[in-house]
């Protein structure tokens, strides 16, 4: 269970603070792949594949993407920094058992970790909202509310993905998990092509996953007008929030026993 | 008023199962401030797990545990703010300079910049590492490891410290420093508690050891006093050709007591003098007489079996 008390504490902030600094001694080559990367897609598919489809639902194709890409890039680095690199933190470098020695808990640690991975997520969603800018696929400031909505989707993400760390004996154990949830999720949540074209039974499948309600809250933020009214906002909310809320608890409960024993 | 020194740590019934395992069987023991205690045991004694439930990284299946005045597990967390540990394995952060793991480890436990600026020089002369400053961790030789694994427990300014075989692996000169280092906490008043598979370093730096074996305490006190009860004061170690005939003609005359271990005999006694005149006259065997240690007395007590488990 989460211990809101400890949390309000806010001593898990250190375990942010010591992840934030390993990734200030890298800043470089961590920007270059933030940009680089959402860069090359973006042009190539937004521009190449725009070609030919024009507009999806009257968004623009090369914002259609961008809302897509952005989503699924905060899924991938949030799933990745709390599974190889907590896993990394947890069991090679034991970073954890240190922390485990000071006034930290294993709830501390956890949702440092999950906090950090959301944050990081976040720097890549900038990045990829600047090369969208700057290729005029973003049409309107709205897209700074899609900042809080793309957070809060790290934080669900990453507390998924922690629920494997909490079982993983190798990094091997990951690719289950990259194959059988992230992979589906990218392809058919709607990063590259509406939902709505999907068959019945895929469509009421991909509406249970956090990626889906995701997306279809950023998508609007990039596009002048429109605005999805204020019950389907609360249900996407939800959904995301749910996920995050007994994950989060279901990662506490299985790290608990794996560390304290 | 009597001097009575407060426990730093009381144990009672102390207990930890996993399944029908019992690794720690209903152990007593108190720790003493300003002492220095030597938990000795062969593997799976049960040493570290009695390490780790007192600082709450296991949850004790029965009993009770009082360290620093709170009680463990539940106030585990309020405690360490006062402890530190040394593990056995070192845990630094390979990401980061030796200053920056002391700052870092000092984030951890909510201090100050200014109160981690203040300690940091201090702790980087304690552990004799100035000069490595800035260095990155990874570049340190396993001692330097170790020293700064004991200097970043002193960030938060403890009462206690436990660690967790502090000089296994080490080359004797780096042993020699930790042990000096250790030694200098305890003068400043720390609290230490130790497990260590070193006899010599148990009789070295500790005031009180407890012997474990199979999850129990066997036996408890001063190293001196252990040795006193366990094992006369004089060890004589003999091998060398045809022993088992010599000891038969010769050594039984002079009623030591003797136990066979390989190809070497020990004689245990308070009066040696004659039974070491009568091994100078045998030029086939080779002899070394050394008073009672510790090691004795574990060996009695343990068994001389070999532990692989």
């Amino acid at each position: 269970m989460i211990n809101i008390t400890e949390l309000l504490q806010f001593r898990w902030i250190a375990v942010w603070q010591r992840h934030f600094q390993v990734w200030l001694k890298q800043i470089g080559a961590a920007l270059i792949g933030n940009f680089g990367e959402p860069t090359l897609v973006l042009l190539a598919l937004g521009y190449g594949l725009g070609h030919f489809v024009g507009t999806i639902e009257g968004i623009p194709y090369l914002t259609f993407l961008a809302s897509g890409m952005v989503c699924s890039s905060v899924m991938h680095t949030s799933s990745f920094e709390a599974q190889y690199s907590a896993f990394t933190r947890m069991n090679v470098q034991f970073t954890w058992q240190g922390m485990l020695a000071t006034p930290l808990d294993v709830q501390d640690i956890v949702f440092g970790e999950i906090i950090w991975a959301a944050s990081k997520s976040l720097v890549t969603v900038m990045a990829i909202f600047i090369v969208a800018a700057g290729i005029g696929a973003i049409l309107t400031w709205k897209v700074m509310l899609a900042l809080p909505v793309l957070f809060l989707a790290g934080v669900c993400f990453a507390s998924m993905a922690m629920i494997m760390t909490a079982l993983a004996k190798g990094y091997d154990f990951f690719l289950y998990y990259h194959a059988l949830l992230l992979s589906p999720m990218m392809l058919l949540s709607g990063v590259f092509f509406p939902v709505s074209q999907m068959p019945e039974l895929i469509q009421h499948f991909v509406w249970m996953l956090p990626l889906t309600h995701t997306i279809a809250l950023t998508r609007p933020l990039l596009v002048e007008n429109t605005l999805p009214d204020l019950s389907a906002i609360a249900l996407h909310l939800g959904v995301i929030l749910s996920y995050a809320i007994v994950c989060l608890s279901v990662a506490l409960k299985l790290l608990r026993r794996r560390l304290y024993q | 008023m009597p001097d009575i020194k407060k426990p730093i740590i009381s144990a009672h019934q102390l207990t930890k199962q996993y399944g029908n395992n019992t690794v720690v069987n209903s152990i007593d023991f108190c720790v003493q401030q300003g002492s220095c205690c030597g938990i000795l045991g062969p593997n799976g004694a049960g040493k570290t797990t009695t390490l780790r439930m007192l600082m709450g990284h296991v949850l004790p299946s029965k009993g009770q545990l009082s360290v620093l005045g709170w009680n463990i597990p539940e106030q585990a967390r309020a405690m360490r703010q006062y402890a530190g540990i040394v593990p056995q394995q070192d845990n630094l952060d390979p990401d980061f300079s030796v200053t920056q793991n002391l700052s870092v480890y000092g984030q951890y436990f909510g201090l100050s910049a200014a109160e981690i600026q203040e300690r940091i020089p201090k702790i980087l002369a304690f552990s004799a590492l100035e000069q490595k400053a800035d260095a990155r961790v990874t570049t340190l030789s396993g001692g330097m490891q170790r020293r700064l694994s004991l200097g970043r427990t002193l960030i938060n300014d403890p009462q206690l410290i436990v660690l967790d075989e502090p000089t296994t692996g080490l080359d004797p000169q780096a042993r020699q420093l930790i042990w000096q280092r250790l030694r200098q906490l305890k003068n400043q008043g720390l609290t230490l508690v130790l497990t260590t598979h070193y006899m010599e370093e148990a009789e070295r730096l500790c005031d009180d050891i407890i012997i474990m074996d199979q999850g129990c305490i066997l036996e408890q006190g001063a190293p001196r006093e252990l040795i006193e009860r366990h094992i006369p004061p004089n060890v004589v170690e003999v091998h060398g050709v045809d022993l088992e005939l010599w000891h038969q003609d010769v050594a039984a005359q002079f009623e030591l007591h003797s136990e066979t271990i390989g190809d070497t005999r020990f004689y245990y006694g308070y009066e040696v003098a004659p039974f070491l005149q009568a091994l100078n006259d045998n030029p086939e065997l080779r002899y070394l007489h050394r008073p009672a240690n510790l090691e004795d007395v574990f060996l009695k007590l343990t068994g001389r079996d070999l532990r692989d488990d």
